[in-house]
């Protein structure tokens, strides 16, 4: 019996040794985006953990009704083509907006003329995983699906801190 | 020996904690302190400070999962739903997801198609939460394929620090197929198709001593979504079997749901209409409940959410789940940059109109002690001449230059109130709002906002024009990305009894410092209706201090 608790022991040791090897490159105070399945304005499943696939990502949580969402949205398309010039970067628009509202989505995007990635979260799945009170929150995700920064707000000014976190992400 | 034991679950506990998975969160506290003020009408809670807090945890590892929230109330800040009280475990689920199959025990929201079925959520601002504690199970089976099972009970209200659940039981399944996923035929083709069913049943011990009722009351239905190039269709119908309940006195009438949606967007331009049916579809785990108790399905209303505050709070509708039928049609034009309207930087232009009826219901004339108890007939889509909501309503997106932004916004808004109740006034409230915006960017970092609102209430037939005109006006200064600071006065000018022409001012400041925000305010706020979705919170009048922290992890 001692012999087996022993043996235990052991066991329990080298895995615990593994299982922090094996996430090495992670520190305790990054959180990774996690896999929620979603829809895009078409019926697409995405999955949220492989929105970094193509590189950095700006994840924007906002909808038809939130006035500041939609200011942080527009002022972002003034610049977002020279974003992703210069960093690779896709936004991501997490539109929060339930059945009410859920059908104008797509009419504000496309009336906007965004280049946006939209995805719906209608019963807030995503939302609630991501850890979002309210409405605007924006996070900033590297390639790998860590993020570097969240800002749960939008003044007119927000959009220059985003901006320079992105470029010290792409200067790595 | 036993010491042995403990030692091996505490060291396996360790390898646990060690292992790192993914940890996200969140919190938010509201802290009120209220004071007497008879001019509006608000009360001083005998504890004086109310308190409610929540905290989300979630844990990833690989495939595995698991969940909780914590809520407390101590006690229940003003407006809150009255259920709620102590401290205690609010959510908690286990489970375990891959590419194929995805298991929740405990506790979940869930939503079938557009919720005209089942759908369970919770909206903490509003104090709403009906999710279902029991068993999910989520398949894949196949590319575009979903296949979704659900069984358990609904969360009625949390008192003394744990869930108490409703007294029925509720399962259902769903499947959508998104055919371009799917079949090769239809890959990369200009037209894509999804396509849904959903089967939802109840069940109720039948204690009643007068009627016999069923036990097992199904709702069932399909849906379709239809895209090709900027086209799009999509809709849904819901049928729901003989549901005696409190709300529907107890009448063995069947049930409907419709949705419809027809839009054409492309950029620059979009374009919607919706139309909805709505018919005896009240739907709740516990057929004596009402109000936001136990409901099982979502009917959400059809019409735009404002979010200026007199637009917002004053006059908003909500579905009438014993029968409606309303239309709504939307749309959004970006006049591009370089052109005479659209100036150095576009201008938007969105029109929006909704409007929603009384159904037709022709009434079998039998006495309501005839055993069938089917009392009316109708017919989805069909409308009476009764109005129950109107809004016409736009506005102008317009930046001037570098520093000049603003936005001009006017409502025509139309409500029966005989049937919406949301005041004491007699028949159609018929309110006209008018709101300017402008935001003028000092620099970089400093911003100026400001807001004037008008509302201007006509008199009705019965002479009534409920609480009459108003004014509301904003400031607001931000320091980006940390602070803000508003200051924002509503004056009730107009209202026909002179002692309640009241001023109502209330200071706001703001910190923010990544996901972290510090709001504290102070000051008169009027009573209102706090809407989300089409659910509504009657919030009272009060007159104090208020503060609130969030947090995400």
């Amino acid at each position: 019996m001692k012999k087996l608790f022993l043996l235990l022991l052991a066991g329990t040791f080298s895995l615990t040794l593994l299982a922090q090897e094996g996430t090495a490159e992670t520190t305790l105070n990054q959180k990774q985006v996690p896999s929620v399945k979603l829809v895009d304005m078409k019926g697409k499943a995405i999955n949220t953990a492989e929105l970094t696939a193509n590189g950095p990502v700006i994840i924007s949580f906002w909808a038809t009704w939130c006035a500041p969402c939609k200011k942080e949205l527009n002022t972002i398309h003034e610049v977002y083509d020279d974003w992703v010039a210069e960093t690779g970067v896709t936004l991501v628009a997490i539109a929060i907006d339930d059945e009410k509202t859920k059908s104008q989505v797509p009419v504000y995007v496309n009336g906007k003329a965004w280049d946006y990635t939209v995805l719906m979260d209608p019963n807030w799945d995503f939302k609630r995983a991501m850890g979002v009170n309210n409405v605007p929150h924006t996070f900033l995700v590297d390639k790998n699906g860590f993020i570097v920064y969240s800002h749960n707000n939008y003044a007119p000014g927000d959009e220059e801190k985003l901006y320079q976190e992105l470029l010290k992400l792409s200067e790595k | 020996m036993k010491n042995a034991h403990t030692l091996l679950v505490i060291l396996l506990l360790s390898q646990v904690s060690f292992a790192q998975g993914n940890i996200t969160g969140n919190m938010e506290t509201v802290f009120q302190y209220l004071n007497e003020d008879s001019i509006i009408n608000a009360k001083q809670p005998i504890q004086k400070g109310l308190l409610n807090s929540y905290m989300n945890v979630f844990y990833t590892q690989g495939n595995f999962k698991a969940g909780m929230r914590f809520e407390s109330y101590l006690p229940r800040i003003q407006g809150y739903p009255n259920r709620f009280d102590g401290t205690g475990i609010g959510m908690r689920y286990v489970g375990y997801q891959n590419d194929f199959v995805d298991v929740t025990l405990g506790t979940f929201y869930e939503q079938f198609g557009s919720g005209l079925a089942l759908r369970t959520y919770e909206d903490r601002n509003l104090g709403y939460d009906n999710l279902l504690d029991g068993m999910r199970i989520v398949l894949r089976p196949g590319k575009g394929v979903v296949v979704k099972g659900v069984y358990g009970t609904q969360r009625l209200s949390f008192q003394q620090g744990q869930i108490v659940h409703g007294a029925g039981l509720v399962r259902g399944t769903d499947a959508e197929w998104h055919l371009n996923e799917g079949l090769a035929i239809l890959k990369d083709k200009k037209l894509d198709v999804v396509l849904g069913a959903s089967f939802v049943s109840k069940f109720q011990e039948d204690d009643n001593p007068e009627w016999i009722l069923p036990q097992n009351v199904a709702s069932y239905g399909g849906r379709l979504k239809l895209t090709y190039g900027n086209f799009y269709a999509d809709a849904e119908f819901i049928q729901k079997g003989q549901d005696p309940s409190s709300d529907n006195q107890y009448i063995y009438n069947n049930g409907h749901a419709a949705i419809f949606n027809l839009r054409y967007t492309k950029k620059g331009l979009g374009i919607l209409l919706s139309g909805k049916s709505v018919d005896n579809m009240s739907f709740r785990s516990d057929r004596t409940k009402d109000l936001q108790d136990l409901l099982i399905n979502f009917l959400p209303s059809l019409n735009k959410t404002h979010t200026y505050n007199l637009v917002a709070t004053l006059y908003p509708y909500a579905t009438q789940p014993m029968g409606e039928v309303a239309y709504q049609a939307d749309v959004l034009y970006t006049f591009k940059k370089g052109t005479k309207l659209g100036g150095k930087y576009g201008t938007t232009l969105g029109l929006n109109f909704s409007t929603t009826y009384r159904p037709e219901q022709t009434l079998n004339g039998i006495d309501l002690n005839d055993s069938s108890r089917v009392v009316y007939h109708t017919r989805p889509f069909g409308l009476s001449d009764s109005l129950y909501w109107q809004d016409i309503n736009f506005n102008i997106t317009k930046k001037i230059n570098k520093q000049w932004s603003g936005i001009l916004s006017f409502y025509d808004i139309k409500i029966n109130n005989d049937v919406v109740k949301v005041s004491d006034a007699q028949g159609i409230i018929h309110a006209r709002i008018a709101v300017l915006e402008g935001t003028y960017k000092i620099n970089t970092h400093h911003a100026v906002r400001w807001e004037l609102q008008g509302m201007w209430v006509q008199k009705n037939a019965a002479g009534s024009n409920d609480k009459g005109n108003w004014a509301t006006a904003l400031v607001e200064y931000t320091i980006s990305p940390g602070w803000f600071f508003s200051a924002m006065n509503q004056y009730n000018y107009g209202n026909a009894d002179v002692s309640k022409r009241v001023n109502y001012p209330i200071i706001t400041c703001g910190y923010i410092k990544d996901a972290t925000r510090l709001t504290v305010s102070y000051g008169r706020q009027r009573a209102g209706l706090f809407c989300v979705g089409g659910v509504c919170r009657p919030v009272p009048a009060n007159n104090g201090l208020m503060i609130n922290l969030t947090h995400s992890f």
